[in-house]
């Protein structure tokens, strides 16, 4: 009886001490004084080190301007899921999706952005893009060059499944894109050429950061096909001697855009702070950190001076190819779509 | 007698009285058990010890000092903080469920009650992923009680509240398997002598009964609360993943892992591992100081 | 053992009284007028109903009506649509093959425990617990960078053409590290409890040790080795933390069932999602009640046999 006393006691005073941390965790007991405001931003995976750079800046220059100490909250995860969260619920202030497709889900699904959201900031509200890039093993031993050399017999390529990723849908359309504009290229050589790539993929991860951890830390396959961000910044974080970056003579135009979600903000009553820190991303400042954590900024300037970075590569827009995202989505990765009967559905 | 006391990790191993190993027969049987002895450790090496053994192994790959500044990285301290105060709701709360379940399942005749053992049970078997998408179809801001929620302000996903429940659900059964059989072998008569010498409900439960499962309440609290900790599937759909906020240490090390910070990932993962080892030390401190318990069960058992 | 002996109710989930189908009939039976001694009947089964809605039925439940949506045929027919039957077929084939797996091994492994001494048992015994305490988010990345081709065991496979990251090889030692608790737990307090002496009178009978195994110990463990196969394979059909790094997610080939939920929720698709969903609720339903009726089968026969 005794003990069990103890115990008891014990575990009071535990569940007391858990609770007192849980009223110290930020955002429990949110304080509401004026001097001080928080906005949540949602994004996706490849931007977690871009946005932990600019957010002291931005909270500077705004605390400066306003006199209103901001802090902004980061949520981070696959784009799509990213995107039906903020649909079920999350609160968030402003969102910095990976690809259009996700962010028009927030104007038709839940009505949360209003359909011209594209036009409200400049360059399709996206003030980053990238391309899709290969990452090779060190020397380039397979001798990659082109996406013609990916279906060459002994090569294996690491791509993520473009069905639950949105990154991997660019890096699916611009092998189409490619395999189409390709002398004697058409809609069926392309599909062909697919449905041969596809067979060269020995692991379709569930997301780009999956399939760049397989290729870079488990050793598999000679191809990883990556985002241009996301294969700098996995050269700089796992050592620049083990991988070489190869861009193919026709790529795509990834443009990740940004917007305020009406709903949210108006309800918190940050439109303000949400909108400026939107527009801080297009400042040369902004532009500068984007391209320092490996983004293509947007800003001609900033673009001339981070040539050695980003080289120049012939590249088309979803638009272009493919008469935009809903069109790519519904032609190509629904059910039943094009990926689908690459896989014989 | 329905025994589930066999069915969970945790409960009744019977450490056998020493046993008569009185047959020193012929060399080749001791060579079979030998080699069956061989095999069974062989299985378990490969099968569990190695992927903890590795998890310390990264974890320290980088050195004793990385390892410590990957722990107290304030994103980790806040996984850590988020991790110990769900479990510190939801532990009490299947607590108190169980006590309630065992209580009226183990004392009573009613119909339905095979039923009412199933639902309890079903949890166990439902994937994570199910247990996390029904909370956001229930909460979410398009789920039956969305609309409602949003207008009174109350958040329920995508903040602690959400990962309250999606753990609750997924250690729902824990506490009540562990008690029911339990309560079940031990009988009524003890709690109908108090009640008739007098004493009141509560009384003859915190005086007669709590005592006499108290050692089985523990093994459940236990079990429960390694699986709170370390939930990972559920909790990943109903987060948010904010950042400092809603990311318990599961999530976290997701987030580390897909970081490419590889010694952070796995030194965070040291920590839950270390909780593993705690729990299954705590359960094996448990079995030493109550053999009659562990007798009882294994006796119970067939 | 005698005073807790209860009639089981005849029917399951009988017909609903107006309180509900699982408070007790109005009428009470005699075996609960009997246990009527005790106080707080009303309080704990009130609670518990209203715990159990509140957290399992009420949240399971709007999976089903979230599938409904899609009316019959389309539910027909996302669950048929290949993809999704390769998924449940490796999902639920996966996790048969290792709960069989586990029997034998688990088998082995209960039996060493209950029968030998040697130094170290004890944290041998405790070992057993982990993949239950262990994140499964953590035993998914250990098990991926144990086996995949430059990792400790995978190395030494790779040359002799195993390959198992990656393929469905690796989503069965997955499920079978998540599951081995559950049928090495179910077994050892049966095994414990075994008579040795029946044993040795079979062997001085002039019983071989095989012969023994066969026709003495385990009929005697066949119930507990059918439910601790049963909960394993359970426990394994749901898994998805831990297969989702090691699976190498080939549509048709090394998909489960859970990753296809993912993928249908990626693309908006909530009623095709809660459709799977429902499909592997069920199968989680009927696995639950078989366990139970396989545990009132064995109760029956050692009852039978005692009584």
């Amino acid at each position: 009886m005794r003990s069990a006393a103890t115990l008891s006691r014990r575990t009071l005073t535990r569940l007391l001490g858990a609770t007192l941390t849980a009223c110290t965790l930020p955002g429990w007991g949110e304080s509401k004084s004026a001097a001080r405001t928080s906005i949540l931003n949602v994004s996706y995976d490849a931007t977690r080190e871009l946005y932990e750079a600019v957010n002291p800046q931005f909270a500077a220059r705004w605390l400066a301007q306003s006199g209103v100490q901001v802090a902004i909250l980061q949520s981070h995860g696959g784009s799509g899921v990213q995107a039906r969260a903020i649909i079920a619920g999350l609160a968030a202030d402003v969102a910095t999706l990976g690809s259009a497709y996700d962010v028009i889900q927030l104007a038709q699904q839940a009505r949360l952005i209003p359909a011209n959201w594209a036009t409200r900031l400049p360059d399709n509200s996206a003030p980053y893009t990238s391309t899709v890039v290969f990452l090779v093993r060190r020397g380039n031993p397979k001798n990659i060059r082109d996406w013609d050399d990916l279906v060459r017999p002994g090569v294996q390529v690491i791509t993520p499944n473009p069905k639950s990723s949105s990154g991997a849908r660019v890096n699916y359309l611009a092998a189409w894109a490619w395999a189409q504009r390709r002398p004697g290229g058409s809609e069926a050589t392309a599909k062909r050429y697919m449905q041969q790539l596809y067979q060269h993929v020995p692991v379709l991860d569930s997301g780009a950061r999956g399939s760049t951890d397989t290729f870079a830390e488990r050793g598999i396959g000679d191809v990883l096909i990556a985002w241009e961000s996301e294969a700098l910044l996995a050269r700089k974080k796992l050592g620049l001697d083990r991988v070489e970056i190869v861009a193919p003579s026709l790529s795509m135009l990834a443009e990740p855009p940004v917007t305020v979600v009406d709903q949210n903000v108006d309800r918190h009553g940050t439109r303000a702070v949400a909108q400026a820190y939107l527009e801080f991303l297009y400042t040369p400042v902004c532009q500068q950190i984007i391209a320092q954590n490996f983004f293509r900024p947007r800003d001609p300037a900033v673009q001339q001076q981070f040539q050695a970075l980003f080289p120049a590569v012939k590249l088309v827009t979803i638009d272009q190819a493919f008469g935009g995202w809903e069109r790519a989505q519904h032609v190509h990765f629904e059910d039943g779509g094009v990926f689908d009967q690459i896989y014989g559905q | 007698m329905i025994d589930r006391i066999a069915q969970l990790p945790g409960l009744g191993r019977p450490q056998l009285p020493p046993l008569p190993m009185i047959r020193r027969q012929q060399i080749p049987e001791e060579l079979g058990r030998a080699t069956l002895l061989g095999v069974a450790l062989l299985y378990l090496l490969v099968l569990v010890a190695l992927p903890l053994v590795i998890v310390f192994v990264q974890a320290f790959a980088g050195g004793v000092r990385s390892y410590l500044a990957a722990l107290l990285d304030p994103y980790a301290l806040a996984a850590m903080r988020l991790t110990l105060l769900t479990a510190a709701i939801v532990v009490p709360m299947n607590l108190t469920f169980g006590i309630a379940a065992a209580w009226a399942i183990a004392k009573f005749e009613f119909r339905g009650k095979n039923m009412l053992i199933t639902l309890i049970d079903v949890p166990f078997a439902v994937s994570p992923v199910i247990s996390g998408l029904i909370y956001v179809l229930m909460f979410g801001a398009q789920g039956w009680l969305g609309p409602w929620l949003n207008e009174h302000n109350i958040r329920i996903i995508f903040a602690v509240p959400g990962i309250v429940l999606a753990t609750t659900f997924v250690t729902f059964p824990f506490v009540a398997r562990e008690l029911i059989p339990l309560m079940q072998t031990q009988g009524n008569e003890e709690e109908e002598t108090a009640l008739s010498l007098g004493a009141g409900g509560w009384q003859t439960f915190w005086l007669v009964t709590l005592p006499k499962i108290r050692w089985g309440l523990l093994y459940g609290v236990l079990l429960c609360n390694a699986r709170a900790m370390g939930e990972f599937g559920a909790v990943s759909v109903v987060s948010g993943h904010i950042r400092g906020q809603t990311n318990t240490l599961p999530l976290h090390i997701e987030i580390m892992h897909s970081d490419y910070n590889y010694v952070g990932a796995f030194a965070t993962a040291s920590i839950l591992a270390m909780l593993a080892l705690v729990t299954l030390v705590a359960k094996a401190l448990l079995e030493r100081r109550q053999p009659e318990l562990r007798a009882r069960a294994a006796r119970q058992a067939v | 053992m005698a005073e807790a002996v209860q009639t089981w109710p005849t029917r399951v989930g009988g017909a609903a009284s107006p309180r509900g189908p699982w408070t007790p009939a109005e009428g009470a039976t005699r075996s609960e007028r009997q246990f009527r001694v005790l106080p707080g009947f009303g309080l704990t089964l009130g609670y518990t109903l209203f715990y159990v809605s509140l957290i399992v039925l009420l949240p399971l439940s709007t999976a089903f009506v979230r599938s409904a949506e899609l009316g019959p045929m389309q539910f027909w027919h996302v669950v048929t649509a290949p993809r999704v039957l390769a998924s449940l077929r490796l999902s639920f084939g996966a996790s048969l093959l290792a709960a069989l797996i586990n029997a034998v091994f688990g088998f082995i492994i209960a039996w060493a425990l209950a029968r030998s001494r040697f130094p170290g048992r004890r944290i041998f015994d405790a070992m057993i617990d982990l993949p239950f305490a262990l994140p499964t988010a953590v035993a998914g990345i250990a098990l991926t960078a144990l086996y995949a081709p430059n990792g400790w065991i995978g190395e030494l496979l790779a040359p002799l053409g195993i390959h198992v990251a990656f393929t469905p090889l690796g989503v069965v030692v997955a499920l079978a590290f998540v599951s081995l608790p559950f049928i090495v737990r179910t077994l050892q307090p049966v095994l414990g409890d075994l008579d040795l002496e029946v044993e040795l009178a079979a062997q001085s009978l002039g019983a071989s040790r095989l012969q023994t195994l066969l026709w003495v110990v385990l009929p005697t463990i066949w119930p507990a080795l059918l439910t601790g196969v049963a909960l394993g394979f359970s426990r394994a059909v749901g898994e998805y933390g831990s297969v989702i790094f090691i699976a190498g997610n080939i549509p048709k080939v090394s998909e489960i069932a859970p990753l296809m939920i993912m993928t249908k929720l990626e693309q908006y698709q909530y009623g095709q999602a809660t459709a799977i969903a429902v499909v592997m609720l069920l199968a989680s339903f009927g696995l639950m009640f078989g366990i139970n009726g396989l545990q009132l089968w064995a109760q029956a026969r050692t009852r039978g046999r005692r009584g």
